[in-house]
């Protein structure tokens, strides 16, 4: 049965309809006053129904229900949670959020006229900087670079790991969990908070959402703060703004960042994941059969059913229905009804069944972080493997080290001068009044290093030709000196002089040389030279 | 409506829709989500009071905010205006020669007259001046009235054989149509010019009737005397072509094309941006 139930992941997208409001009223009249262990009656949120293929209740066929098109959410009252996993959620929350903000706070010496921070996107100025690297406009491919690896990293990672990066990493989660952690310690854990939400309203209550609603507003806004500070410079930032003197655009993409984090972590929470998130519709397609992911083992489980602390578990189920699973699910499912969309991958729900595994001494991981083979051996009695080296996760690997070696090598050897070369379209010639022939060229000099450059300009392939640039070098001679401003592209008009008996037809091979007069680093450019040929 | 009907997997009701066998499971949505539809229907509604929507017979809604994008066009162009006019006064104030020696000014005359020059002189001499047949190139280094700024801007201000009163004019004798020359020695001086830019036969006649005739206007040595717009007949450059029939066609009854004054259609800084940027097309002097 099992392997038939994973067999068709599609079946089980989404869970059926969320509970009524009977049944959150019955389920919340149950958790706020009953033990830790037991709540048999109690409901998770996202339930979803018994199938009717016989795996459920004794084969009867289901009876239907009205469903309505459309349902209020049901509100979530995560429970806290101790265990290995708890402890890794939190040690990715505060890493990645001090990375967050403390990011575009990090100095960078570039020497003058040039920004100081490490992590800044100059979208006006035209570079982005990051630590000693400085990226123009014409060099956005690495961009494109670093996407190919987060996408495939997002693939190597599940097919690995299952969705850890929606369960530990993604932002939505990372401020989801944070908000949720200044919520427990305003408001109390999840049946304080149930309490507070049904009773009447009092002084306390109002008190209380007010301040979890500011503490939410100010990291809000901290959030959306530092968003701006790697588009400008940080400390500038700050004071301009507590001054007032920032711009209109600086102060509505600070507020608009600012709510779309208090929206989406203070209120959307789980419904970003499960109706507006693409990664959750398609992210079946990444796991195998040997994918670690958070599951239910139901051979171990059922029939499940209430225990004593001295209960024998000879003939029955391990799971003891105590409900911990689902009430600590932070989108508010119960995974003992299997692998579905819903599931973040958070495995919360991991510690909360190994805390209760431990009371009845039995051995933990009745919810695991396993793989689906491994789920079979044991149900089998035979023995597990973990079987990291797949073929996909070879390719996923293999694509990752090539991305990784192109963006190196290119980054390592690339040349921090370039020239753009333009031949004028009109005229492609001129005759001049000594019977020589002439091309004029639009020629751009982009320095992209921190210093005043003088480059001396010549040409090959044809003999005789001799340079001349409109504001520079009025007679025609073989070698120009141009110079460019740090950091600048220079554009110069240049003419190219040459004999007529020494072209080769109406288009002769020539190219321009460009030489650093301090480095003697050298650029060579191949272009064309028109003439009336014969 | 269809019966309701219930997937036997999942134990989900079905939302009656079905594609090649298909169903579709009703997963309802969550209701903020239909209030954000009649959010958006409110705000269209909205959307048409304030602004124009609806055409009419005899033109459109207005809106009650009052936009219009040509309003908004003539704001745009109004402020363009505004941040230009330093430069613009500092072209009315400093003479051409002036202007190129500021780089910043140099860059503005380059981009402004690019577009001028596009507009107002591309549909004769081409664009980058690349010149047509009895149209001047303003790209190469040879000029009937001078390359200097002075001269280019001379030129484009009052223009050639134009009707303003201070034209550069200059125009050559009907030889053959007036007969003031016979044919045969048409024919000669023909050759002789042609033998000044290499090709052609120098011969004692048509050097003689050059001496008479034409050195007044192109110089001794057919090199030209822009200060009355005698064209170089010493280079390979021809205004109405280089062959023995077009000379000759040319001495017999002479074209004369005509350039209008600017200054009466462009105003002074737009005249010298467009001087400089042809001064910088390759032939300035």
């Amino acid at each position: 049965m099992i392997g038939r139930q994973w067999s068709s992941p599609h079946a089980q997208g989404m869970q059926g309809r969320t509970a009524t409001r009977e049944e959150r009223e019955r389920e919340t009249m149950a958790t706020a006053d009953t033990a830790f262990i037991g709540n048999a009656d109690e409901k998770p949120v996202r339930r979803r129904r018994k199938r009717a293929d016989g795996t459920g209740a004794g084969g009867e066929p289901p009876k239907p229900v009205k469903e309505p098109l459309y349902a209020s959410r049901t509100e979530i009252y995560p429970r806290s949670v101790k265990g290995f996993f708890r402890r890794l959620k939190w040690a990715a929350l505060w890493i990645l959020l001090g990375l967050y903000y403390i990011g575009p706070w990090i100095r960078w010496d570039r020497g003058p006229n040039a920004p100081n921070q490490a992590l800044l996107v100059d979208l006006p100025g035209r570079r982005a900087y990051f630590f000693f690297i400085e990226i123009w406009p014409q060099e956005v491919y690495y961009l494109t670079g670093l996407l190919i690896i987060g996408a495939v990293g997002l693939f190597l990672s599940t097919a690995w790991f299952g969705r850890v990066w929606c369960g530990f990493t993604c932002p939505q989660t990372i401020w989801t969990d944070l908000f949720m952690w200044v919520e427990r310690k305003i408001e109390g854990d999840r049946n304080a908070r149930i309490r507070l939400e049904k009773g009447p309203l009092t002084l306390a209550k109002v008190g209380k959402k007010l301040a979890t609603h500011a503490v939410w507003l100010l990291i809000s806004l901290a959030t959306g703060g530092a968003w701006i500070m790697y588009f400008i410079d940080a400390p500038t930032f700050v004071v301009d703004f507590f001054t007032g003197q920032a711009s209109t655009a600086v102060y509505s993409f600070t507020f608009l960042f600012s709510a779309t984090t208090y929206v989406l972590a203070g209120w959307a929470r789980e419904q970003l994941c499960i109706y507006m998130c693409p990664w959750p519709r398609f992210q079946g397609a990444m796991f195998d059969e040997d994918s670690l992911i958070v599951t239910y083992e139901e051979w171990r489980g059922e029939p499940r059913g209430a225990a004593k602390h001295d209960q024998s578990f000879e003939d029955r189920g391990h799971c003891v229905n105590c409900g911990l699973c689902w009430q600590v699910c932070p989108t508010g499912i119960d995974i003992r009804d299997g692998q579905q969309m819903a599931c973040i991958g958070c495995a919360l729900c991991v510690d909360a069944c190994n805390s209760v595994m431990s009371r009845f001494g039995l051995p933990p991981e009745l919810i695991t972080y396993d793989s689906i083979n491994n789920q079979l051996a044991r149900e089998h009695g035979q023995p597990t493997r973990l079987r990291m080296f797949r073929p996909r996760i070879l390719a996923y690997i293999g694509i990752l080290a090539v991305v990784v070696a192109v963006m190196v090598f290119s980054l390592a050897t690339r040349s921090r001068l370039e020239v753009n070369v333009l031949h004028d379209r009109s005229p492609l010639y001129v005759r001049l009044s000594d019977g020589a022939v002439r091309n004029g060229f639009t020629f751009k000099v982009l320095n992209m290093e921190r210093e005043a450059k003088t480059y001396t300009l010549s040409t090959e392939g044809i003999e005789g030709a001799t340079l001349s640039v409109i504001g520079y070098e009025a007679d025609s001679v073989p070698v120009v000196e141009l110079p460019v401003k740090p950091d600048d592209i220079g554009s110069f008009r240049v003419f190219v002089k040459a004999s007529r008996e020494n072209l080769a037809g109406k288009s002769t091979d020539m190219s321009f040389v460009l030489t650093d007069t301090e480095t003697g680093v050298v650029v060579e450019h191949s272009t064309a030279f028109f003439g009336p040929g014969g | 409506m269809a019966e309701k009907e219930t997937d036997a997997l999942t134990g989900t009701e079905t939302t009656g829709h079905e594609w090649d066998g298909i169903r579709e499971l009703n997963t309802p949505l969550p209701r903020w989500w239909l209030w954000v539809l009649y959010a958006t229907i409110i705000w269209s509604i909205g959307y048409m009071i304030a602004y124009p929507a609806w055409p009419s017979l005899s033109g459109y809604t207005k809106g009650l905010l009052g936009y219009s994008s040509r309003a908004n066009l003539v704001a745009d162009l109004e402020a363009v205006r505004e941040s230009r006019s330093v430069w613009v006064d500092k072209f009315s104030e400093l003479e051409v020669g002036e202007i190129v020696e500021d780089p910043d000014l140099l860059q503005f005359a380059m981009a402004g007259g690019g577009f001028i020059f596009g507009e107002n002189c591309a549909p004769c001499h081409g664009s980058g001046g690349a010149g047509a047949p009895s149209f001047p190139v303003l790209a190469d280094d040879d000029w009937i009235w001078g390359g200097t700024l002075e001269d280019i801007h001379t030129t484009i201000a009052y223009g050639i054989r134009s009707d303003h009163d201070e034209t550069r004019y200059s125009e050559m004798m009907a030889f053959g149509a007036d007969e003031l020359l016979e044919p045969a020695q048409i024919s000669a001086v023909a050759d002789y010019v042609l033998s000044l830019s290499g090709s052609g036969a120098a011969n004692e006649e048509g050097a003689e009737i050059f001496e008479e005739q034409c050195a007044a206007c192109h110089g001794e040595d057919g090199k030209g005397l822009p200060e009355v717009g005698g064209p170089n007949l010493s280079d390979d450059i021809w205004l109405y072509g280089g062959t023995k029939d077009a000379i000759v066609a040319q001495i017999t009854k002479p074209r004369h094309g005509v350039m209008p004054a600017w200054v009466d259609r462009l105003n002074d800084a737009t005249i010298k941006q467009v001087t400089i940027y042809v001064h910088s097309l390759g032939g300035g002097q």
